[in-house]
């Protein structure tokens, strides 16, 4: 079968379709798009990738991706050092940012514990952050890896590992999503809002 | 002929992955077409009506519509949770087995009630029995019975003559119990002892409720264990990524 589809263009839509969530039609669209859309737009592009491998190292204190070590939450001086926050991805941490209700310190995991897909405790950041926490005098180390299958078997192999290790070890409340209806609220969920119900 | 546009089915879900800005891409036993694929949109999202209705070993009712390459979920409803397979990492790790045996000795739109209902029971099981080994042990082979790799236990793989309950070998390349006589047939064929033949005997022939009553020692847990393990490996050629796994608890568990 002869391919009609130039070297280049076929590598780059290779690499395209290797992305999450990016099939072989949406990698020939991208692809097409960028022949079409000028070599300007194309190169920025090239250089924005060539930037993020060169420019960006994991934090060696936290493991967020940053530009310089250790990263600015790191580094900041007015954040509460007694206070450190488990995510499981460096988008989590951006997230929590946002809520703006979280002054300590982060750590990232970069992934969850998943029996299925054979990812184990060794994969991740975790014997970092048991030294972290050997190292530092925490009172509180929040859990906040994601309420899905991974992210509770994390936060239960991370409490087994941890144990006394600090005072305080919590879990992100697992409660209602706001904008959401009782009555489609499936039963873990709301089981759990109601075991952490508060007084008014 | 009109062609069906949805479709109703009970399912189990043993996979699933991120699919785009926020769905996700499950792989479900369903009861009515066996193992399919289809899209959850939206179901990474904590405010979708889909998402706490789709997490992995859930049992739900869904309605399906038939996409061009993928079925699209358009309602689901939760049926059984097994809460306690998400309490604890062990019953966790039982249940992905159960799921990943599963999945790997079926293929897609090839609809097994039997298998349906074994994979319903056995998460029943890791959630609520005590211990996990007996169940782990029945499920595996009730699956191989299901699935065409039922292993001979009552004569020998070589010379058909009747296997006696002693002690005996077990050959994975053969597929069952080999005599001491015909032990040659097969170099990589591993002893058994004469009650883990006998149990496992048990285990393929009677139901879970009579099974369920066994206590074994330590030992013969871990021959069964052991024996099961490279049968099922030698037929997927290939080691399971819920056995490392067990096996990586286990060591760490030790002190
Ligand atoms: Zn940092
Ligand atoms: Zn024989």
């Amino acid at each position: 079968m002869a391919n009609a589809l130039p070297k280049p263009v076929q590598r780059l839509i290779n690499e395209f379709a290797r992305l999450p969530g990016i099939g072989p039609k949406s990698a020939a669209r991208l692809t097409f798009y960028l022949l079409r859309v000028g070599d300007e737009q194309a190169l920025e592009l090239a250089d924005a990738l060539r930037d993020l491998v060169e420019r960006t190292r994991f934090c060696s204190v936290c493991f967020n991706i940053t530009e310089a070590d250790p990263c600015e939450l790191c580094s900041d001086p007015n954040r509460d050092d007694h206070l450190l926050c488990v995510v499981e991805e460096p988008l989590d941490v951006l997230a929590i940012e946002r809520s703006r209700a979280f002054h300590g310190r982060y750590h990232v995991l970069h992934g969850a514990i998943s029996p299925v897909e054979g990812v184990g405790p060794e994969d991740l950041r975790i014997e970092e952050l048991l030294a972290r926490v050997a190292q530092n005098r925490l009172q509180e180390i929040i859990l906040a890896t994601n309420p899905t299958l991974e992210g509770e078997s994390t936060a239960l192999y991370l409490q087994r590992r941890l144990g006394d290790a600090v005072p305080k070890l919590t879990r992100l409340a697992r409660g209602l999503p706001v904008g959401g209806d009782l009555e489609y609220t499936d039963e873990i969920t709301l089981g759990r809002a109601l075991e952490g119900r508060q007084e008014l | 002929m009109t062609r069906e546009r949805t479709f109703r089915s009970e399912a189990i879900v043993l996979k699933r992955s991120d699919f785009g800005e926020a769905d996700r891409l499950l792989t479900l036993f369903s009861r009515e077409q066996g193992k399919l694929k289809a899209i959850a949109k939206g179901a990474r999202k904590p405010q979708s009506r889909k998402t706490g209705h789709v997490e992995l070993f859930m049992r739900s009712n869904f309605l399906f519509a038939k996409g061009h390459d993928l079925d699209i979920i358009t309602q689901v409803e939760m049926v059984e949770a097994y809460a306690a397979l998400r309490a604890d990492l062990v019953r966790t790790t039982y249940a992905s087995y159960a799921v990943e045996l599963l999945d790997r000795f079926t293929v897609e739109h090839d609809k097994h009630l039997g298998l349906y209902q074994l994979l319903a029971d056995a998460l029943g099981w890791f959630a609520a029995d005590e211990e996990m080994l007996l169940p782990a042990r029945y499920y595996e082979l009730r699956l191989l019975s299901l699935t065409g790799f039922q292993p001979q236990l009552f004569t020998c793989v070589s010379c058909a003559e009747t296997i006696a309950e002693q002690d005996q070998f077990f050959s994975a390349e053969l597929g069952g119990v080999l005599c001491p006589k015909c032990q040659t047939a097969d170099r990589r064929a591993q002893p058994i002892t004469a009650v883990a033949l006998k149990v496992l005997r048990f285990l393929q022939t009677r139901p879970y409720d009579a099974v369920k009553q066994l206590h074994l020692r330590r030992p013969v847990h871990t021959e069964l264990e052991h024996i099961m393990h490279t049968y099922l490996t030698h037929i997927l050629e290939r080691n399971l990524k819920s056995v490392d796994f067990l096996h990586r608890l286990r060591q760490e568990a030790r002190p």
